[in-house]
């Protein structure tokens, strides 16, 4: 190891004594005052909590005969509401995954610097934005005053979130692909959509499949959730379970929910590694 | 003249000068090949010719209609006639060996009947003559990542050919390739021009396979042609010119040992 070239009296192994990997932060002042500020806030933050004992063990006793409510799960006196609530989900989860991967994949194109001109990629990374910036239930808030209580709005809600779910991350798939295999077919004259289906389409497909199987698996969780405020749904059906203290009703609903979306979550799973 | 390039001057955003008043003539049917040190503009020159980069000054003329100035539509028309092969090779991984193949044909089919791969049967039977030659009929329904660095290129070659080009533009070809199989894709491409008489400009980074298979050897240095000329009257003083200063003479006596070894 010991080169005859190189500079006159430098120590190899003193170096090697002296040289430690670098850390995190490069200022021991910044490491050590991010530290201690970290340990500060934890205690403070601690010290600010108030429990009220003697409530939480009242609480412990009513959450108890509410759990015991739950048992045993009722499905058959509500079945047709279960029953409806579940496909109207269901229809809803399909139909408005289907309407945002259409226009996602419009805005997808838009939104990658390597094919959209500036104009263009700032209009889309903009829709993007809108639509990641809202959470689900505040855009379905907006859409149930809009167009009314029911699966509309909850249909209109979950695609516009899939817009910008999709449009996002197929966005970064398509930044990422292999440069000299679209510039190969555009290279033989091929018209722009040409090179999106022949050079920027097979490239990209794997993901794309991939993501819309996982976005219809969110979809259905999100639709759940979506009838806590009138976005229709076997959300709805849950709620109305719960108002009129029908624990075991709940219940049933709940464990059905518990089913469809390990069901969708093993599915959308053995699709994505499929196309990998 | 095939080709004509006159004042052919690129300059990129960042400032740099990539090509500098470049002039060349190529003749129809000529294996012209360009070398160079890296950063010497080969690469531009060569994208600018087909437009996929925009020279900033200079005119390319094709077989007497400038492609300097033509709208997009007129310009994928142009590229029809300019077959590109690259050092990676550049085939969609994804498709098919077929399918990258037929990919040549793309300016000459409509979109839809592209998007259902439906093309011309005289075209299938095409590429599949054109696989059968280079041995891949049987690869034709592989996944191009699924074939090796030569037969790739060899994919890359018939993609090109399937435009039915007067002009091939090629980028390094044998870069990405060992020497065994760098000799068979030069020999190759060199029977095909012969064969369909094909005019070539190859980007080159071997200066020992040049002066085999290439008739004419132009060489640039910084942008601007240094060297134009057969590739006997290539010598160590023109290599020093293109390249700057170095021993030479292995690469000249390394090129003469391959000759003596080519004839034994």
């Amino acid at each position: 190891m010991n080169g005859a070239v190189g500079a006159a009296g430098f120590d190899a192994e003193a170096a090697a004594r002296a040289w430690h990997p670098p850390p995190l932060i490069a200022s021991p002042w910044l490491r050590w005052g991010v530290y201690a500020a970290a340990l500060l806030y934890a205690v403070v933050a601690i010290g600010s909590i108030e429990v009220n004992w003697a409530r939480a063990a009242e609480g412990l006793e009513r959450g108890a005969r509410l759990l015991g409510g739950f048992f045993p799960p009722d499905f058959t006196s509500k079945r047709q509401d279960i029953l409806e609530g579940l496909l109207e989900s269901l229809t809803m989860t399909v139909v408005a995954t289907a309407l945002g991967i259409a226009l996602s994949v419009p805005v997808a194109l838009g939104a990658s610097r390597n094919l959209a001109p500036l104009p263009i990629y700032l209009l889309c990374r903009g829709i993007v934005a809108i639509s990641r910036t809202f959470q689900e239930i505040i855009i379905a808030i907006v859409f149930v005053a809009m167009v009314g209580f029911g699966p509309l709005a909850g249909m209109l809600t979950l695609a516009f979130a899939t817009i910008g779910f999709m449009g996002k991350l197929l966005a970064e798939d398509i930044e990422d692909i292999a440069a000299e295999q679209a510039e190969a077919i555009r290279a033989t004259g091929a018209g722009w959509f040409q090179l999106l289906a022949w050079g920027v389409l097979p490239q990209v497909k794997p993901r794309l499949i991939g993501l819309s199987a996982y976005r219809l698996d969110i979809n259905f969780r999100e639709s759940a959730v979506l009838g806590l405020v009138g976005a229709g749904g076997i959300g709805d059906t849950l709620n109305t379970a719960f108002d009129r203290y029908e624990f075991d009703t709940a219940a049933a609903v709940l464990l059905v929910i518990i089913g469809i979306v390990l069901a969708c979550e093993y599915a959308s799973g053995w699709v994505r590694r499929a196309v990998q | 003249m095939l080709l004509a390039i006159e004042g052919l001057t690129k300059r990129y955003a960042t400032g740099d000068l990539a090509l500098d008043r470049v002039d060349l003539l190529v003749p129809a049917g000529q294996v012209m090949a360009l070398i160079g040190p890296s950063g010497a503009g080969k690469s531009t020159l060569i994208r600018c010719v087909n437009r996929l980069v925009e020279p900033t000054a200079g005119r390319v003329v094709l077989d007497g209609h400038a492609v300097t100035g033509l709208g997009p539509a007129a310009l994928r028309r142009a590229r029809r006639r300019m077959g590109m092969i690259f050092q990676e090779f550049a085939l969609v991984e994804r498709l098919t060996v077929m399918e990258n193949v037929l990919s040549g044909r793309l300016g000459y089919t409509g979109f839809w009947a592209s998007w259902f791969r439906r093309f011309p049967r005289r075209d299938i039977a095409a590429a599949f003559r054109l696989l059968d030659r280079v041995g891949l009929a049987a690869m034709a329904d592989k996944r191009a990542d699924a074939l090796s660095g030569g037969q790739r290129q060899r994919v890359g070659i018939l993609r090109a050919l399937m435009q039915d080009p007067s002009l091939l533009l090629v980028d390094e070809p044998t870069a990405s390739l060992d020497p065994r199989t760098s000799r068979q894709i030069m020999r190759l491409l060199v029977e095909l021009c012969e064969e369909r008489g094909l005019a070539a400009i190859v980007n080159i980074h071997d200066v020992a396979l040049a002066r085999e298979f290439a008739g004419r050897i132009v060489g640039l240095r910084a942008g601007r042609i240094v060297f134009d000329g057969s590739a006997t009257s290539l010598g160590p003083a023109e290599l020093t010119a293109i390249y700057g200063e170095e021993d030479w003479s292995s690469t000249i006596q390394g090129e003469a040992e391959a000759e003596a070894e080519a004839m034994a």
